[in-house]
């Protein structure tokens, strides 16, 4: 089955600023949408209005061509989002936050045991997520993507605070979820390279 | 990946995995839980200390003295309810989650009334004892703060909710909420005056019972919206 993510028209204003306005783009299975633009611009505000966050001035967001506030929930059932904020619990272990995700959102067939050695945090299972480092926390939040059986993935600066090891990680991760056939919106300052078609859009 | 059934969990599991995080969260810092609780063990029994000892002055101004006290903690608890999910970011993922936002309100509401609200009543037998309290009074006074706190938890979201991005919203936050909590002491304390009276105090406890119904079924909606507004 394949999605479609499309956004028409769309005009964003904070207080007294317009972040854009007139933005469209159309995302299918196996595409990556990169939002490019230096600090400030609207990136981050964007893909929250995407998932349906903050209230748009104007324009309509489409998933599957139906838009998405007459099927709120079925759209969130679909995405999953890696924010700068990783919404995990500093009381928790990685653990404990995971598995309380596991009941927001459907779950993937992945080993969970797996995914925590692939993203190289299986040794830090027993300790609270305060007690990690800001990399470490990000690789939690990736297992998170991970672990929920979704085609939309939006990832808000995936790159922060990991290493070039980490950095590399994320890019064969989209890569994969790629290939398989789910769409991924990214907003990034760094150049990267990656096998499937890319769409860059640049705010100004 | 995308070709599986996906298959979103139930809203009861997504409630009860709200509701339990929150516990864990609550068991891991007891602070949270125990601050309001000591609060209002330190109001009930200041006041004897401070209007003098006497039975009968006990005996009279024990029901009040509970109630105000109970809703003065409550309040104080309340500012945290979506404070650490505001902060840490938790928040944006469950407004962006499949589960229906009513539901998980209700599900964090539920793990705050049974850290703030039950531990109170629990708590209200030893103080009202040194109000001088007979024990069948004592079974109306708990009757009544747990329906009574169960509409401050449910209520006291909404303010929680709408005062979530503010900084040091507190203040604000007992502003809101006090107009429609005041109905509730005033209810919960008449009610075990007239209890002490040997007075018919039933009306009291229906009267509290259809708040806390009307509060379940309104507040967790209102709430959701509000953090939907606040939150943007």
């Amino acid at each position: 089955m394949t999605h479609k993510l499309s956004a028409d028209n769309l005009t964003l204003i904070r207080g007294e600023r317009c972040l854009f306005s007139g933005l469209s783009f159309a995302l299918e299975s196996g595409g990556l949408l990169v939002l490019e633009g230096r600090n400030g611009c609207g990136k981050t505000s964007l893909i929250r209005a995407v998932a349906g966050m903050l209230s748009l001035e104007k324009g309509v967001v489409y998933w599957d061509d139906v838009p998405v506030e007459k099927q709120r929930q079925e759209f969130h059932g679909s995405l999953v989002w890696l924010a700068h904020r990783t919404g995990l619990k500093g009381d928790l272990t990685l653990v404990e936050n995971l598995g309380f995700e596991r009941h927001l959102r459907a779950h993937s067939n992945r080993d969970p045991e797996e995914v925590y050695e692939r993203l190289g945090i299986a040794r830090l299972k027993k300790l609270i997520v305060r007690s990690l480092s800001a990399g470490q926390q990000r690789r939690v939040a990736l297992a998170r993507m991970l672990l929920s059986d979704v085609p939309l993935w939006f990832m808000d600066e995936p790159f922060t605070n990991l290493d070039r090891e980490g950095r590399a990680l994320v890019l064969e991760l989209v890569d994969e979820h790629l290939a398989d056939g789910g769409l991924c919106v990214m907003a990034a300052h760094q150049d990267f390279e990656v096998n499937s078609p890319m769409t860059r859009v640049k705010i100004q | 990946m995308t070709e599986s059934v996906r298959e979103i969990p139930g809203i009861l599991a997504g409630l009860a995995a709200t509701a339990k995080r929150d516990l864990l969260l609550a068991w891991k810092r007891p602070g949270d839980v125990l601050n309001p609780l000591f609060f209002f063990a330190m109001v009930c029994t200041l006041f004897p200390l401070a209007v003098g000892p006497s039975a009968e002055q006990l005996e009279f101004s024990g029901p009040g003295v509970i109630w105000v006290a109970a809703l003065l903690a409550t309040l104080l608890s309340l500012n945290s309810l979506f404070l650490s999910d505001f902060e840490d970011g938790s928040l944006d993922q469950l407004l962006v989650s499949p589960q229906p936002l009513p539901v998980l309100v209700i599900g964090k509401t539920l793990a705050h009334w049974l850290t703030a609200g039950l531990p109170l009543v629990f708590v209200s037998p030893i103080l009202a004892i040194t109000y001088r309290m007979p024990f069948s009074v004592i079974g109306v006074m708990m009757l009544t703060l747990t329906l009574g706190t169960i509409s401050l938890s449910l209520l006291g979201s909404i303010g929680a909710a709408l005062t979530v991005g503010l900084h040091r919203g507190t203040a604000l936050l007992s502003l809101l909420i006090l107009p429609l909590a005041m109905p509730i002491m005033i209810l919960g304390a008449n009610a075990v005056s007239l209890a002490a009276h040997n007075d018919i105090y039933s009306t009291g406890i229906w009267a509290l019972g259809a708040y806390a119904i009307a509060s379940l079924s309104l507040a967790p909606y209102a709430t959701a919206a509000a953090l939907r507004i606040s939150n943007e």
